[in-house]
């Protein structure tokens, strides 16, 4: 009888409906597959190794721009810097002289208590190509991969503290997640009163929170927070954050502070990645207890149960 | 117009698939070039404008199959989850595809406002992903969206422009 169907004169394939039902279940199955399992990251090398030369491509005005400035540095400023970096290097080297004095003796003093040395750690240098483009994350990206033997779960450092931690390489690059990244959170150490905690990054490139101290903790403005080496993926005595505001309010169970990450990540381009971590003895097993992401993933499914 | 072709019938101008993919690259270089901070926030959509003006002005060459391959590509290069730029980019594709006969009847200030919702849709599908995944939403995001709208004016006039055709410069 009467046929409502539409009349197509061009046949075009499927329609837009069914290519957009197509495309988005695609995008959510992978959405799914990525979120929760690791099958797909060396799909996701194979195109990073693809689109690297572009990439590169687009970072070259930013090193072109920077290596002009450098070119038109006036020879006053270079030589005021000379100057400064004369007597930086005399006061180091006096207080160097003293360090090793002291290394010799701590040294010393560690055999005759039969404690393990603390080992010095291997650094490579690596450069920053370019900070990642997303706004939801804090990372970037440096020129040494696995190439250069970089492993997801090495720190990154510069010449003033943690910069954050490596977590994903690809052949000529690496991942670092900074330590102000929202999901990022560094084990510490104050080093006034030897106080540990917990720092977990805000999202803000110079804010960092201490969350859940109790109102009554030593901690002052102006104390330095370093790595306490504690959960063995950070070696210890690494600086990371000066606090920067404490508020005490007894209305609220836990205070308020708020630190400033050391490490002057937009100020270089030169970072080190430290490529070796004390061996710690295997952590007992029944003494494992259920990760974050776990603990999360546990609650979200109780929540969708009626 | 002396070169043939009147104002509402821009629509017709020719596009070959060299131009497409061209403009396609040189959007995905200006989206990758190092932003980072407010200028981050503030950036445009580069792909996501390119794809919505190929979507509208040329439905049957530039579909959401394209779309979805361009956003896998994104999804490696900012290293977030598999999916999520193509989820964003199928989304907007589709409401571009959908719209093109109507966007075609306006001007261009009043395609922008049409463009709004659908850049905000697809910034939306992008926003939500990462809320589900790891549980709160940066608000600033979506400045890009109206920064993008904006930019639809101008975008559009140069696409237009390069697609026009030369005049023979022997012609009399």
């Amino acid at each position: 009888m009467d046929d409502t169907r539409t009349l197509r004169f061009f046949n075009r394939g499927p329609s837009p409906v069914a290519r957009l039902v197509f495309f988005s279940v695609l995008s959510l199955l992978l959405l799914f597959v990525d979120s929760r399992f690791q099958y797909l990251e060396s799909a996701r090398k194979v195109l990073a190794v693809m689109i690297y030369p572009f990439q590169r491509l687009t970072a070259l005005p930013g090193e072109a721009l920077g290596s002009v400035a450098v070119y038109f540095e006036t020879q006053e400023t270079l030589l005021t810097e000379n100057a400064q970096l004369r007597q930086q290097h005399d006061a180091d080297a006096a207080q160097l002289s003293q360090l090793q004095a002291i290394l010799a003796e701590n040294a010393q003093l560690r055999v005759l208590m039969d404690l393990k040395g603390r080992v010095d750690y291997p650094m490579q240098m690596a450069e920053i190509v370019y900070v990642e483009r997303d706004i939801f994350k804090r990372k970037l990206l440096v020129n040494k991969g696995s190439q250069a033997n970089v492993m997801p779960g090495q720190v990154v450092v510069d010449d003033f503290g943690v910069v954050g931690q490596v977590t994903r390489t690809y052949p000529w690059l690496s991942e670092v997640t900074l330590v102000t990244d929202k999901d990022h959170s560094v084990p510490i150490q104050n080093q006034r009163s030897g106080l540990r905690a917990v720092v977990f990054g805000s999202g803000d490139i110079n804010e960092m929170a201490l969350r859940y101290m109790p109102v009554s903790a030593d901690i002052v403005e102006g104390d330095v927070l370093v790595t306490s080496g504690i959960d063995g993926t950070y070696p210890p005595n690494l600086p990371v954050a000066k606090v920067t505001r404490v508020e005490r309010d007894p209305a609220y169970p836990f205070a308020r502070i708020t630190c400033e990450p050391l490490a002057g990540v937009d100020r270089h381009r030169a970072l080190m990645i430290v490529s070796g971590l004390p061996e710690l003895p295997e952590r007992p097993e029944a003494a494992v207890e259920p990760t974050a992401e776990q603990e999360r993933a546990k609650k979200r499914f109780k929540r969708r149960k009626p | 117009m002396s070169n043939g072709y009147a104002k509402d019938q821009e629509f017709l101008l020719p596009a070959n698939t060299g131009f497409i993919v061209f403009s396609l690259f040189v959007a995905v270089m200006l989206n990758w070039l190092p932003w980072h901070g407010w200028a981050l926030a503030l950036r445009p959509d580069f792909v996501a404008l390119v794809l919505l003006y190929w979507c509208t002005h040329k439905p049957h060459r530039i579909g959401i199959g394209i779309a979805w391959l361009v956003g896998i590509f994104a999804d490696v290069a900012d290293a977030s989850l598999f999916g999520q730029h193509a989820l964003a980019y199928t989304v907007l594709a589709f409401g571009g595809i959908v719209l093109h006969r109507r966007v075609q009847m306006f001007d261009l200030r009043q395609q922008s406002l049409h463009v709004f919702p659908l850049l905000l849709l697809s910034y939306g599908a992008y926003a939500a992903v990462h809320w589900q995944v790891r549980g709160f939403v940066a608000w600033e995001y979506f400045l890009g969206a109206v920064t993008s709208a904006l930019l639809w004016t101008p975008m559009t006039l140069l696409l237009q422009a390069l697609r026009r055709p030369r005049r023979d410069p022997n012609e009399l």
